[in-house]
C-alpha cells in the first residue's frame, strides 16, 4: 500500500504546484494579495506532498518491496541498507523524484526567505519555480513513474543496484549536483520575473544574488565530488574524462560562474542588467540540458544506462517549450530593463576598470562554455545530418579549456586590484611587478626539484605554466588580502582586527580563487607527472614506479555482504621503508554476476599511490596497474575551497536583513547600502506596480 | 573617414577576424579529433581509411579471446554479425568486457586490417548496449535479411 500512497502523494503534490503556477501569477496582474500570498502555502504543501512521495519510495526500498518494477530493478535483500536508501536516486526514475524534491525545497525555501522581498516579486517568481515542477510532476508521472507494480508474477529477489553505484560517493554527489542543477531554477524564475514586471536594478540584484550564489556552491561541491568519486570509484585513477555528461554538468557551472560575477556588477553598479539575465536564462536551460543528455541516451556516455527514446522526447520538448518562452519574453521586455537604466543612467566605465575585467570574465567563461557545447553536441548533430557516428575526444576540449583558463587566471591576478570605473595601468603594474617576479622565478626552479632526475629532458614547460599562472593568482590574491589588512596602521593588532572587518563577500572572493589556484595546480602537476605502469605480477613480486617500490604480498579471497572478492596485498615502499600497505580487490557482486574494480589508494597531499587489480592471468599472476599521482588531491581541495568561498559570499551579512534595520548606514561594500531596505522595497513595489 | 566611424569599423574588422579564426579553429579541431565509428564489415571492406584513429564496436566473439603468457597483451574479435575484426591491444580490460558482449575500441587500423586499439570501452550496464554497437548490428541483420529474401526469388 505505501507505494500507492507515495503515488498519490506525487498527483497531489502535482495538482499543487498546477495552483502555484497559475493562482500566484493571476494574482499579480490582478492586484489580489491573497491570491499572491497563496504562492507561499503552495510552495510549502508541495514540498511536503512531494517529501511523503520520496519517503514512500524510500520506504519500498528498505522494504524490499519487489513488487515495484524501479526497486525490483535497483535493490536486493542483501543490498546493506545505507544503499537501499541511495539507490532510490540510482536509477532514472528515483533520480527525477530526486529532481521534483529538490525543487520543491528550493521553492519552499524561496516561500520561506522572502518576506522582505516585494510581494509581486516573490509570487511570481513562486509561480514560475511551481510551472517547472508542473513540466516535472508530468513528466514523472506520464513517462518514469516509480511506483509502477509489476503485478501478479512479482519477483522474490531484486536484481540489485548496479555496483559501481554501491558507494558512498551516491549517496552525496547526485543530491549535491541536483542541488545546483535545481537552484539555478531559482535564477532563472527571479530572471523571468523581472522581466515580466520589468524591474530589474541593483535591489532586484541584491535579492536574487544569495540564491544564485547557493546554488553555484551547490553545483561546484557536486562537480568536485562527482570527480572524486569517478577517481577512486571507476577504478582507473581518472579524474575528468571529457564525458558528455560531466560536461553537461561544467557548462552550467562555467555560465553560473559568469552569472555570479556578472550579478556583482549589476549589484554594486547597476551594468550589465540584461546580460544578468540572459546568462541566469542560460544557466537553468543548460541545466536542463544535461537533464536530457543524460536521460535521454542519445550519446554514448559512461554514465548512458538504459533508457527509453519517449523521455528524451518530453525534456526536449520541455528545454525547447523552457528556452523558447524565455528568450522570447527577453526579446519582449529586454528594451523595458534598458529604458529604466537609460533612467538612472551614471554608469560608465573606462577601458581599465573592474567592470572590464568581469567584462574579460565573463566573455572568457561563457565561450570556454560555448566550444565545450560545440563539441559535446557534434556528434548528436552530425549522427542527425548523417556525417558518420563520430565521437570528440578530449584534446579539443583540452586545446580550447586549457588557454581559456590560463587567460582567466591572468586576468583573475589584476582583477583583485582592479577598481570600479577606472584603474590606474601604473598602479596595476605596480602592484603586479612583486607576484609576477615570485610566479616566474617559482614557475622555472620548482619543476627542477619535482621531477624524478634534474635534466632537460624531464623539465616539463607545463609544470612551468601550471606554476606560473597558479602562483600568479596566489602572490595577487595575497598581496591585496595584505594590503587591506594594513588599511590604518602596520601595527600586527590592528591587523588582525581588520581581518573581521573586511566583508564576507571579500573572504569569498579570496578563497575562491586561490581555490582555483589549488585546483589548477592539481590538474596540471598531477598530468604532468603522473606515472602509471600495467605490469604482470605475481605474488612476491616487486616493481618500482616512480620512486616507489610496490611488493606484490599475497592474495585472498574475502566475502563481502552481496559480493565476494579476490583481494590483493600490495605494500609501498620508499628508500626501503614501508610507506603503506594497499589492499585492492576485484569483486564479484553475486545478483548481477558483474565483476567491478576496486581500486586502493594512500592519499597525501603531494601525492596519491593508487593500485588496482586488472584481471587474473595464467597460474598465480595478476594485470596490475600501479600509480603515482602527484598533488592530484589538489584538485579536489582547490574545488572545495571554491564552493567554500562561495559560500562565505553568500553569508555576507548584507543579505541577511529582513527587516528594514538602522543600522544599515554602517555597510560600507556596497554602493546602494546607503538607501535602507524599506526603501527598496518600498521603491521596486512602484516601479512593479508602474510597470504594469 | 570620420574618426568615429574608423574606429568602429576597426572594431568590426576585428570582430570578424576573431570570429572567423575562432570558427576556423573550431571546425579544425573537431576534424581532427572527431573519432568515426566503423562497422567490422566497413573495416573489412576497406571503407574504414588505415592509420587514422577511429573506433569499432560489435559483439566480443565467443572463444576469441587470446592472451599473452608474460605481458598483457590481448587478442580478441568483434563481430557485427556480418564479418568479424581482430582487434589487439596491451593493457587492462574494462570489468565489464567479455565474450558475447558488446565492446567498443578506439585505435588504429593497420595493414593487415587489425585494430590496434589504445583503449577498449565495455558497456556500464548489463541491459545497456552503446547506441552506435545495436545500430551496427541492426543494419546488418536487415541486410542479412534483405540478402535472405533476395535469394528466394
Amino acid at each position: 500500500m505505501i507505494a500507492e500512497y507515495g503515488h498519490m502523494a506525487l498527483i497531489v503534490a502535482l495538482c499543487l504546484s498546477i495552483a502555484q503556477a497559475i493562482v500566484p501569477m493571476a494574482g499579480s496582474f490582478a492586484g489580489y494579495r491573497t491570491w499572491m500570498r497563496l504562492g507561499h502555502s503552495l510552495a510549502i504543501g508541495q514540498l511536503v506532498f512531494v517529501a511523503i512521495s520520496f519517503a514512500c519510495l524510500t520506504a519500498a526500498f528498505v522494504q524490499d518491496d519487489f513488487s515495484l518494477q524501479y526497486v525490483a530493478n535497483n535493490s536486493n535483500t542483501l543490498l546493506p541498507t545505507q544503499f537501499k536508501i541511495s539507490a532510490v536516486w540510482g536509477a532514472h526514475e528515483g533520480s527525477l523524484l530526486l529532481w521534483a524534491l529538490i525543487l520543491a525545497v528550493w521553492s519552499a525555501a524561496v516561500a520561506l526567505f522572502s518576506n522582505h522581498l516585494p510581494l509581486v516579486l516573490s509570487s511570481r517568481v513562486l509561480s514560475i519555480l511551481g510551472a517547472i515542477s508542473v513540466g516535472f510532476g508530468l513528466f514523472i508521472l506520464l513517462t518514469s513513474n516509480p511506483f509502477a507494480r509489476i503485478l501478479p508474477f512479482s519477483p522474490t529477489e531484486g536484481g540489485d543496484l548496479n555496483p559501481l553505484l554501491q558507494d558512498f560517493g551516491l549517496i552525496v554527489h547526485p543530491p549535491m549536483l541536483y542541488m545546483g542543477y535545481v537552484g539555478f531554477s531559482v535564477a532563472f524564475a527571479f530572471a523571468v520575473a523581472a522581466l515580466i514586471g520589468g524591474q530589474f536594478d541593483s535591489a532586484w540584484a541584491r535579492w536574487a544574488r544569495p540564491w544564485i550564489n547557493s546554488a553555484w556552491v551547490f553545483l561546484t561541491i557536486g562537480i568536485t565530488l562527482g570527480s572524486w568519486w569517478a577517481y577512486y570509484e571507476l577504478g582507473w585513477g581518472g579524474w575528468w574524462f571529457w564525458d558528455p555528461v560531466e560536461n553537461a554538468s561544467l557548462m552550467p557551472w562555467l555560465v553560473g560562474t559568469a552569472l555570479v560575477h556578472s550579478i556583482s556588477v549589476t549589484e554594486k553598479r547597476g551594468a550589465f542588467r540584461s546580460w544578468t539575465l540572459l546568462l541566469a536564462i542560460l544557466a537553468f536551460s543548460l541545466s536542463l540540458l544535461g537533464t536530457f543528455l543524460v536521460r535521454s541516451g542519445v550519446l554514448t556516455s559512461v554514465h548512458a544506462f538504459a533508457n527509453d527514446p519517449e523521455r528524451g522526447i518530453f525534456i526536449l520538448a520541455f528545454l525547447g517549450l523552457v528556452v523558447g518562452s524565455s528568450l522570447l519574453l527577453f526579446a519582449l521586455r529586454g528594451p523595458v530593463v534598458q529604458q529604466h537604466r537609460a533612467a538612472a543612467d551614471a554608469v560608465s566605465y573606462s577601458g581599465l576598470s573592474r567592470e572590464m575585467m568581469l567584462l574579460l570574465n565573463n566573455v572568457l567563461l561563457v565561450s570556454a562554455m560555448a566550444m565545450i557545447l560545440i563539441g559535446t553536441l557534434y556528434p548528436l548533430i552530425a549522427d542527425v545530418l548523417d556525417l558518420g557516428k563520430i565521437s570528440v575526444g578530449p584534446p579539443y576540449f583540452n586545446f580550447f579549456f586549457v588557454p581559456m583558463t590560463l587567460g582567466l587566471m591572468v586576468a583573475m591576478g589584476f582583477a583583485v586590484f582592479s577598481r570600479w570605473k577606472k584603474t590606474d595601468a601604473q598602479l596595476l603594474r605596480q602592484k603586479g611587478m612583486v607576484p609576477f617576479l615570485i610566479s616566474l622565478s617559482a614557475a622555472l626552479i620548482l619543476p627542477l626539484f619535482l621531477a624524478d632526475s634534474i635534466s632537460w629532458a624531464s623539465y616539463s614547460i607545463t609544470a612551468v605554466i601550471t606554476l606560473g599562472a597558479s602562483f600568479w593568482v596566489l602572490t595577487m590574491s595575497l598581496e591585496d588580502l595584505w594590503q587591506k589588512l594594513d588599511r590604518g596602521s602596520s601595527k600586527a593588532s590592528s591587523k588582525l582586527k581588520n581581518i573581521g572587518k573586511l566583508p564576507g563577500s571579500y573572504w569569498g572572493m579570496q578563497c575562491a580563487h586561490i581555490g582555483i589556484a589549488v585546483c589548477a595546480l592539481g590538474v596540471g602537476l598531477s598530468s604532468v607527472y603522473d606515472v602509471q605502469k600495467d605490469v604482470r605480477m605475481v605474488p612476491g613480486d616487486r616493481v618500482a614506479v616512480a620512486g616507489y617500490e610496490f611488493s606484490f604480498d599475497s592474495l585472498d579471497y574475502v566475502q563481502g555482504p552481496n559480493f565476494g572478492a579476490s583481494r590483493g596485498q600490495i605494500s609501498a615502499y620508499k628508500n626501503e621503508r614501508l610507506v603503506a600497505v594497499l589492499y585492492p580487490e576485484k569483486r564479484k557482486y553475486e545478483a548481477r554476476n558483474q565483476v567491478m574494480t576496486e581500486a586502493a589508494l594512500d592519499a597525501g597531499l603531494t601525492r596519491d599511490l593508487y593500485v588496482s587489480l586488472g584481471e587474473p592471468l595464467k597460474g598465480d599472476a595478476w594485470a596490475i596497474r600501479l600509480h603515482v599521482k602527484p598533488f592530484v588531491r589538489c584538485i579536489w581541495l582547490g574545488g572545495l575551497m571554491i564552493g567554500l568561498g562561495g559560500l562565505l559570499s553568500v553569508m555576507d551579512k548584507r543579505y541577511r536583513r529582513r527587516k528594514p534595520s538602522t543600522q544599515s548606514s554602517s555597510q560600507s561594500s556596497s554602493q546602494s547600502s546607503s538607501q535602507s531596505s524599506a526603501q527598496l522595497k518600498a521603491q521596486a513595489d512602484a516601479t512593479v506596480a508602474a510597470a504594469q | 573617414m570620420h574618426p568615429l566611424r574608423k574606429q568602429r569599423l576597426q572594431l568590426v574588422i576585428l570582430l570578424v577576424a576573431s570570429a572567423a579564426l575562432v570558427i576556423g579553429l573550431v571546425i579544425y579541431m573537431l576534424r581532427e579529433n572527431g573519432n568515426f565509428f566503423y562497422t567490422p564489415a566497413q573495416i573489412i571492406s576497406g571503407e574504414a581509411p588505415q592509420n587514422t584513429f577511429l573506433r569499432a564496436g560489435g559483439m566480443v566473439v565467443d572463444a576469441s579471446v587470446l592472451r599473452s603468457e608474460d605481458s598483457l597483451w590481448v587478442q580478441f574479435k568483434i563481430t557485427d554479425g556480418v564479418e568479424m575484426l581482430t582487434i589487439e591491444h596491451t593493457g587492462i580490460l574494462p570489468d565489464l568486457f567479455a565474450e558475447g558482449e558488446a565492446a567498443i575500441a578506439s585505435g588504429k587500423v593497420d595493414e593487415n586490417l587489425v585494430l590496434q586499439a589504445t583503449q577498449i570501452l565495455a558497456k556500464h550496464d548489463e541491459k545497456y548496449t552503446p547506441p552506435e554497437v545495436a545500430d551496427a548490428m541492426n543494419e546488418a541483420y536487415k541486410q542479412k535479411e534483405a540478402a535472405k529474401t533476395g535469394s528466394y526469388k
